[in-house]
């Protein structure tokens, strides 16, 4: 267990600084990098959680899909490749005043909650281990507990493509 | 400090949705706004599956992948919105956007 400590507290240094620098880079490309980082951290979070199934559409959706998109919307919009300095607003400290104070309700409110040892997760954090395997139970309950949010979910994304489609088309 | 915490998750969860908010609302560019958006996602889905994993059920697993879907819908129809305002104005600077401001 305490290897699991060591590697989510690398995993986690990883994207904290790989998160500031998405927000603070003054490269666009660069900020899609280090974006593909934050990604591919946050991914290995969900295998030390045993959640193998979302980590694997994590890198499929999230790195193979969603960063190529930021990289044709980087190349269509024209944005200056390389350095710029007029990516950040003038007022950013209100932004940073915003986070912080955000951040210190968020801790200490869940500080408070949960503090530090009385909610270890399961030893075994294997999620009902029922059917096998953690993909299995997922996509048995996909298809029958959740089934009419799969759905919905289904027939939000051909909307979201069809309007996609319509807002880009020249005409 | 030997058995995973919840806590550990949820708090890079706020660590990381506190750095998406300042993204938001620091950044000029539209298509940075919409990666610091990502971040906030991200941060959401770090919860749902820690929750989930210590009550030992695949709600929070289940409602994460709904999450990435929900994501790549939104990046879908947020960068096609970006790529309009990029047509009609030439800029994709957040701060030129302010024909509606009384």
């Amino acid at each position: 267990m305490v290897a699991q400590n060591i590697f989510f507290y690398a995993i986690a240094a990883g994207i904290t600084f790989s998160a500031v620098r998405v927000v603070t880079s003054q490269n666009v490309v660069h900020a899609a990098l280090y974006l593909v980082a934050v990604l591919g951290g946050v991914g290995a979070q969900y295998v030390l959680l045993t959640a193998e199934f979302v980590a694997a559409t994590q890198l499929l959706v999230y790195i193979g899909a969603i960063v190529v998109l930021f990289l044709f919307g980087i190349m269509l919009t024209r944005t200056r490749i390389g350095r710029d300095q007029e990516l950040t607003h003038r007022a950013w400290w209100s932004g940073l005043v915003t986070a912080l104070v955000l951040f210190g309700v968020m801790a200490y409110a869940l500080i408070d909650e949960y503090g530090w040892s009385k909610t270890p997760l399961p030893a075994d954090t294997r999620i009902a281990h029922v059917n096998g395997s953690n993909t299995a139970t997922v996509s048995d309950s996909v298809f029958s507990q959740y089934l009419v949010p799969f759905e919905a979910i289904s027939v939000l994304l051909l909307a979201a493509l069809v309007g996609a489609i319509v807002l880009a088309r020249k005409d | 400090m030997d058995d995973l915490l919840l806590n550990q998750f949820l708090l890079l969860g706020a660590v990381l949705f506190c750095i998406g908010v300042y993204g938001v609302i620091a950044r000029r560019n539209a298509v940075l706004v919409l990666m610091s958006i990502e971040l906030i996602l991200n941060a959401v889905n770090i919860n749902l599956v820690a929750f989930g994993a210590i009550h030992g059920s695949v709600a929070g697993a289940v409602f994460a992948l709904f999450v990435i879907a929900i994501a790549a819908a939104e990046v879908g129809v947020g960068l096609a919105i970006v790529l309009l305002i990029y047509r009609n104005r030439k800029s994709v600077d957040l701060d030129d956007l302010a024909q509606m401001k009384g």
